[in-house]
């Protein structure tokens, strides 16, 4: 593998998160009844005209501003001409010549720490096309166009990744870039978020660039970076025993973990872009890119150097954090309501997460508000449960039975600290034991463990371990 | 009845002379006595008609009434109507009806007016003498052996005929302004962006234009005061106020410089109807106007410019047209491509499927340069010299057709010679120009015209000229023989 | 200007369109005639000139991000040529790419 490079560039489309469509007034909502949210537009009806969205224009200003880009103004809208039946007008409406955003930088972060900046070539708009469903249909296949016409934005990189590994944390940084911005809402269960990858390899020190194959719609982290780990070791062999590189579109199959070769088109495409004459070039006015400049929110990299700043988190738990801007709002709005982040940041990451993934049902936010995870968390650091009972409070209140202190009374879940039971425990656990207390004070440390024991059975598993070691080691001392 | 102008039959609505139930009833008795040999309708909406003009009398008896309220009109079939099949000429659309109105069919109803019906017209508005209609050529009401020129030849033929006081059509290289003058009515072209282009099936997007044939340039002047503004679900519509045309026609001609531009003059045009447009502009000198000879260098280029943007645009403004979601769908394809191509081979027509071709291969990899990009840059120079002239003369005067209306079949066999007819109309839609197309003094009983082109936005100075041309000859008043 | 049969052909793909012999012959010699004609392009002093967007260099208009069009399934698909259980029907096709 040594003299091989490896060049990955990708090509990911995220699903702008409008209202409505890019050039119609449909609503792009998920999973409505098939063809109830496609408009006269969504069709191609005879003489009907598209409208551009200003929001969808906005978002991709916002992200171009975001990685540093020039923002192109003004931008122009070309058809792309090719025949399929998802595709109602024949053509799609894209950005070819003049995208709405050029070039602009993302700072990658790899396992061990090292960073890398790769740049990208260029963003550009452009509408979904429809579906096409094929199980079940007597031979036939059936068109649902409510997809048509949603906003996509594609973001082309550079092929300046040269691992699997670096093309899977760009794919993660992006995913965290249009999250935090709000312009994306990064389902790629539902395609939101997908990618097409090309890779190519190349002799090391070789300046020319292998042939390339595209790896069509890869809509998650893991599945991009096995894809291309496959598709590498493919093209290696295959190089190695002097075979040419076919430049082709694979699909990856997660199942058998290989990608095949995607059905051969009879001839080249041609799409014949030319400018879309039904729309005209869009002006982005310097005032409204200083306006959304203005109003660009905290991205993943800054907050995460300022998540380990302001409230002393290790990196490994803020990178967990500022996986998703919801997780990071969560837990600051948690320590915002009394918390302590370390304790805050431990649960989080910790007893919440593990509950969100172990639900059957998708959640898209955890039941338990911030506030109240608080409150819970508030009892825990001073000591009024211990960390185990407030698991069982945790349990509770994702049930829905109420706040943390109520909770903590109606099950008697208080744990006790210092006050006269504790004392009279203590007291009684020293008395029983006198031979214990001699060896104890004769040197034999360990046997604090025993009266540990001692007093925690006497409450009933309901005093803080630490507070009863305390009280024993003191009064084991002075008397 | 029928020899009076739109706005004179508006007048007998409003003082009662007449109700528009009865002027409705008139037309479509006229429509059923002389349309089977003209063929200019494709469809007549009778019950429809009569239902809205019964409405349209309500309403001026509850004095709710507006100035066009009542009075009869047809629509080119390429405006899409609700409820009523839009064809375009073309088997494609057969069996189409349109689930919502255009901008421009909306804005006329909602002014009263009544529809009797949708006009012939060349397929997909391809075509300079209606002979790429699917439900056969219209005939020329002067002379039935000859064309009444294209694409709105139905709307045209109709007017002519007095079987609409008038009609909507579109022009994309001449469709308005050269049937007017083979049929010897009045039709104005607008400035691109005038008229909504919302629900107007699309032929070449960037050139289109939806505008009227009537029989008088104040008739022209009422219908595009209803039908013009800003429409937001057309982004190529312009955001300019409307003014009131009517009033602003009688603005007067002296003073006025009017550009002749020699390359319109030149040796393709017929000397017969050079005298007449000749004609046309002594009578304006003598209300005043100036003469001044321009020029306009790139005009030479403008007609193979338009033919390739325009075949380019209509190649991928009918890619819809897929036999998937509506219109002419092949019997048992064996496959998707079969699908695809059988349905667009059997639903189009031989010329659309011409300029289908020739648009596909001027957009193709390769030849995008040469043909499309570079015609898009002539079309640039043809604006400009069309600026510079106007900072010279206040309007342009031109032939509008090099020939007088010909022969059916006498064209049909080159398609190149039938693209050239357009040579003189073309120009303006490149350079997104308003014009108006006046019937002149007719050469051997066949009607001619003379052209007015304005700068943008100046419909109402074409139609003040035009409206002074007319109050001093009756041209545009003749009605053909047989049709009286 | 000569236009072969296969070029012909590979038009006629890209446009989906399925002319037969004789049309094709007719073609060919159609297009050569209208490429003749548009070959005077190439004369054209260019050099430099910007192609026309729009007439009146007018930028886009944009409309909020609003839903306002109302679900008219039935009235869309009552013009279809095969629409069944709201979904528009075609011959199978092979691979979703």
């Amino acid at each position: 593998m040594s003299e091989w490079e490896t060049v990955i560039g990708l090509e990911i489309h995220t699903q702008l998160s409008t209202r409505s469509k890019l050039f119609s007034a449909a609503s792009t909502q998920y999973g409505a009844e098939p063809n109830r949210q496609a408009c006269g537009i969504d069709l191609a009806l005879p003489g009907v005209l598209p409208v551009v969205n200003c929001e969808a224009i906005r978002m991709a200003v916002m992200f171009g501003l975001a990685v540093g880009a020039k923002i192109r103004t003004p931008c122009v809208f070309a058809r792309k001409n090719y025949f399929y039946p998802d595709l109602p007008r024949g053509y799609q409406i894209s950005q070819y010549e003049l995208p709405i955003v050029e070039g602009g930088t993302v700072e990658i972060e790899l396992q061990d720490g090292s960073h890398r900046q790769i740049e990208l070539t260029r963003a550009h708009l452009e509408e979904d096309a429809g579906k096409l469903l094929h199980e079940g249909y007597a031979g036939e296949s059936a068109v649902d166009l409510n997809r048509a016409g949603v906003p996509l934005m594609e973001i082309v990189s550079e092929p300046q990744m040269r691992s699997p590994e670096e093309a899977s944390a760009y794919m993660r940084t992006l995913h965290g870039i249009v999250t935090f911005l709000g312009i994306c809402d990064g389902n790629m269960e539902q395609g939101s978020f997908r990618c097409d990858a090309n890779i190519s390899m190349r002799q090391k020190g070789e300046k020319e660039l292998g042939v390339k194959v595209e790896l069509k719609n890869i809509n998650s982290f893991r599945f991009v970076e096995r894809a291309l780990r496959y598709e590498q070791q493919r093209q290696v062999d295959a190089l190695e025993s002097g075979k040419p590189i076919i430049q082709e579109t694979r699909q990856y199959d997660p199942g058998t973990d290989r990608t095949r070769p995607m059905r051969v088109k009879e001839y080249a495409d041609d799409y014949r872009y030319f400018p879309d004459p039904d729309l005209l070039p869009v002006v982005v006015d310097e005032s409204i890119q200083a306006e959304l400049a203005e109003s660009l929110p905290e991205l993943p990299q800054a907050r995460k150097t300022r998540l380990i700043d302001q409230h002393a988190l290790s990196a490994d738990l803020a990178t967990v954090l500022v996986q998703s801007r919801q997780w990071a709002d969560y837990f600051e709005a948690t320590v915002e309501a009394g918390a302590s982040a370390s304790t805050a940041a431990r649960w989080i990451t910790g007893e919440v997460f593990a509950r969100m993934h172990k639900e059957s049902t998708e959640l898209a936010e955890p039941p338990v508000s911030a506030d109240s995870l608080a409150q819970l968390l508030k009892c825990i650091d001073s000591g009024v449960v211990s960390n185990s009972a407030a698991k069982e409070v945790l349990a509770a209140m994702w049930k829905g039975e109420g706040e943390a202190e109520e909770i903590i009374e109606v099950r008697g879940l208080r744990q006790v600290g210092a006050g006269a039971d504790l004392d009279q425990w203590v007291d009684q656990a020293i008395e029983a034991h006198p031979d214990e207390v001699e060896q104890y004070r004769g040197g034999k440390d360990r046997l604090l463990g025993f009266f540990v024991g001692q007093v925690m059975k006497a409450s009933g598993g309901k005093a803080d371990p630490k507070q009863v070691s305390e009280q024993l080691r003191t009064k084991l001392q002075s008397d | 009845m029928h020899e009076r102008t739109l706005l004179e039959q508006a007048q007998a609505l409003q003082d009662g002379e007449v109700s528009s139930v009865e002027l409705t009833q008139f037309y479509l008795n006229r429509i059923q006595a002389h349309d089977e040999s003209l063929n200019s309708f494709v469809t007549v909406t009778g019950a429809q008609a009569l239902a809205q003009a019964e409405a349209a009398d309500r309403a001026r008896s509850a004095g709710e009434a507006g100035p066009l309220t009542g009075v009869p009109l047809a629509h080119k079939d390429i405006f899409c109507t609700r409820g009523v099949r839009t064809t375009c000429g073309s088997r494609m659309l057969d069996n189409f009806v349109s689930p919502y109105d255009a901008t421009v069919v909306e804005r006329l109803q909602a002014a009263g007016m009544v529809m009797l019906g949708k006009t012939n017209m060349d397929e997909f508005a391809m075509g300079s003498s209606n002979e790429n209609s699917c439900y056969g050529p219209v005939r020329n009401p002067w002379d039935p052996e000859r064309v009444p020129g294209g694409s709105s030849g139905g709307s045209a033929a109709a007017v002519a005929a007095r079987l609409a006081p008038a009609a909507t059509a579109t022009d994309t290289g001449g469709s308005i302004r050269q049937p007017a003058t083979f049929c010897g009515v009045t039709g104005l072209k607008p400035t691109y962006g005038r008229v909504s282009r919302f629900g107007m099936v699309a032929y070449a997007s960037s050139l289109d234009q939806g505008g009227m044939l009537g029989v008088s340039a104040e008739d022209c002047a009422a219908l595009l005061g209803t039908m013009a503004g800003f429409d937001s679900r057309d982004s190529t519509s312009v955001d300019h106020p409307v003014p009131d045309y009517q009033k602003e026609l009688k603005q007067p001609v002296d003073g006025l410089r009017l550009g002749l531009p020699k390359e319109f003059f030149d040796d393709r045009l017929d000397a017969r109807i050079r005298a007449s447009v000749e004609e046309a502009v002594a009578a304006w000198e003598g209300q005043g106007a100036q003469l001044v000879e321009i020029s306009l260098p790139n005009l030479p280029l403008a007609t193979p410019a338009y033919y390739v943007i325009a075949s380019a645009e209509c190649s991928s403004n009918l890619a819809r047209y897929d036999g998937v979601r509506y219109g002419h769908r092949c019997a048992d394809p064996e496959d998707l491509e079969d699908l695809f191509c059988r349905s667009r081979e059997e639903g189009f027509g031989a010329e659309v499927r011409r300029r289908i071709m020739i648009g596909t291969y001027a957009l193709s990899a390769g030849y995008r340069e040469a043909y499309y990009d570079r015609a898009r840059r002539v079309r640039q120079l043809i604006r400009r010299d069309f600026q510079q002239a106007f900072e010279k003369v206040d309007a342009i005067a031109a032939p509008v057709s090099p020939v007088l209306p010909f022969r059916l079949g006498e064209k049909t066999q080159d398609p190149v010679a039938m693209y050239l007819i357009d040579c003189y109309t073309i120009p303006v839609n490149l350079a997104g120009l308003p014009g108006l197309s006046l019937p002149a003094r007719p050469v051997d009983g066949l009607p001619t015209g003379v052209q007015l082109i304005g700068n943008y936005f100046d419909e109402a100075r074409l139609l003040g000229l035009g409206a002074a041309w007319q109050r001093e000859t009756d041209w545009h008043r003749q009605v053909p023989p047989g049709f009286a | 200007m000569d236009l072969t049969a296969e070029t012909v052909r590979g038009i006629a793909k890209l446009a989906r369109l399925r002319p037969n012999p004789d049309e094709e012959q007719r073609l060919i010699q159609d297009l050569g005639a209208i490429l003749e004609f548009f070959a005077q392009l190439s004369e054209a002093e260019v050099d430099g000139i910007e192609p026309m967007a729009h007439p009146l260099e007018v930028d886009q208009r944009m409309r909020e991000d609003e839903v306002t069009e109302p679900d008219r399934r039935e009235d869309y698909q009552e013009i279809a040529p095969d629409a069944r259980e709201g979904l528009y029907r075609v011959p199978a096709v092979l691979d979703s790419d």
